[in-house]
């Protein structure tokens, strides 16, 4: 799906451009997209290096470990595949509490840390499991309890109530994640229908050597 | 929570600076993976705005939402949040600019940008992280999730403040 909707945005803008004599301005956003993938990659180094430092620190204190085992019951409900106990847990539920604290910047190290674990549960490298699916569902609803961001432009902007979005984000927020979580639950049932599960494609002689190089197995800790 | 994890790793006997540089290792690697994977979607979305192509699919759909008493200044944002995160929060500070920060217009659009993510990017880094291709359905939820979150905050909003 992903790949028809990147062939398409560029076919059609393309396109949209030739006809409205835009090709300057198409030619221009292609750089200018390309500048500001770098530009928000180089942006990240700072947090992801910083907040994955810190999760080390967390993770080799048993700190992680702990959360899993008291939230477990939760995570086990929407993540019924994962192990009890696997670290990867423990990413998950500090990306779930990140986000919810509006730590957007914290999140992102945390889940892509719980990525990583899942990964390694992964029978097929390159094809996401439903866990992870539903991981990203949590974080695309964005379970949101203090919009800061929000409340400082607000500010800003000499809002009477700049906090008055509280409530409001919060209503909607619980009604996408609700739905986030439903239709994910459908997705899982519809996949497990379609194509019955087949044996995992590891052997006992397949190690992750054996799959073609992914890009981040020289950082694998 | 960033002096709390080191005292307590401390106390447990971690070496924390060790720990913390082991960690943060991964973090440059993981930057640097993602920047193909956010090239390639930032191209696309910056090429789609520019051609015009997002303001001809928003001519369509603004006159059904004006029917409903919906102002259709928020829409472009319902198409923009999902697509990029700045872009969507420069819109809605546009929007609280000229619309004031306490109209209708502004309460929506703070609703919206607070309870909707950016899914394309959401998943493209998340994915991109750990080389995943086929992303299976987790696309279409996020989308869906974004729309409901779209549609919830606009309806919420005009039931609290319309």
């Amino acid at each position: 799906m992903i790949n028809g909707i990147w062939l398409a945005m560029i076919v059609i803008g393309f396109v949209f451009a030739a006809v409205n004599g835009r090709m300057d301005e198409f030619t221009a956003a292609v750089f200018d997209g390309a500048k500001s993938g770098v530009t928000v990659s180089f942006g990240l180094i700072s947090v992801l290096v910083f907040w994955m430092g810190m999760m080390r620190v967390a993770e080799d204190a048993g700190l992680l470990r702990k959360i899993a085992r008291l939230l477990g019951p939760v995570v086990g409900f929407l993540f019924p595949d994962v192990p009890k106990g696997h670290p990867a847990i423990g990413y998950i539920l500090s990306n779930m509490s990140a986000n919810l604290l509006g730590l957007g910047n914290a999140a992102t190290p945390m889940g892509i840390k719980a990525m990583q674990e899942l990964q390694t549960l992964n029978p097929d490298k390159e094809t996401a499991t439903p866990a992870m699916c539903t991981l990203l569902a949590l974080n695309t609803a964005s379970i949101t309890l203090i919009p800061a961001t929000l409340i400082a432009i607000r500010l800003n902007f000499g809002s009477a109530e700049p906090a008055g979005i509280v409530g409001t984000t919060l209503a909607a927020t619980a009604v996408a994640t609700l739905a986030a979580i439903a239709a994910d639950r459908l997705f899982r049932r519809l996949t497990l229908l379609r194509r019955p599960p087949k044996p995992p494609a590891i052997r006992p002689g397949d190690s992750a050597r054996g799959g073609p190089a992914l890009p981040h197995s020289s950082m694998k800790g | 929570m960033i002096t709390f994890i080191p005292l307590y790793a401390f106390t447990r006997k971690v070496p924390v600076y060790e720990s913390f540089v082991e960690g943060a290792k991964d973090g440059f690697g993981t930057a640097i993976a993602i920047i193909p994977h956010l090239v390639g979607m930032l191209v696309a979305i910056s090429v789609f705005r520019a051609s015009g192509a997002l303001d001809f699919l928003m001519g369509f759909i603004a006159p059904a939402l004006q029917g409903l008493g919906v102002p259709p200044e928020v829409l472009p944002l319902g198409l923009l949040r999902p697509l990029t995160g700045t872009g969507s929060l420069a819109y809605t500070t546009d929007l609280i600019r000229v619309h004031g920060p306490d109209s209708l217009i502004g309460m929506i659009a703070s609703t919206i940008q607070g309870s909707t993510d950016t899914t394309l990017y959401v998943l493209t880094v998340y994915f991109g992280a750990v080389g995943i291709r086929n992303g299976r359905y987790a696309l279409k939820v996020g989308l869906f999730s974004d729309i409901v979150g779209f549609v919830a905050a606009i309806a919420i909003c005009m039931l609290a403040f319309g």
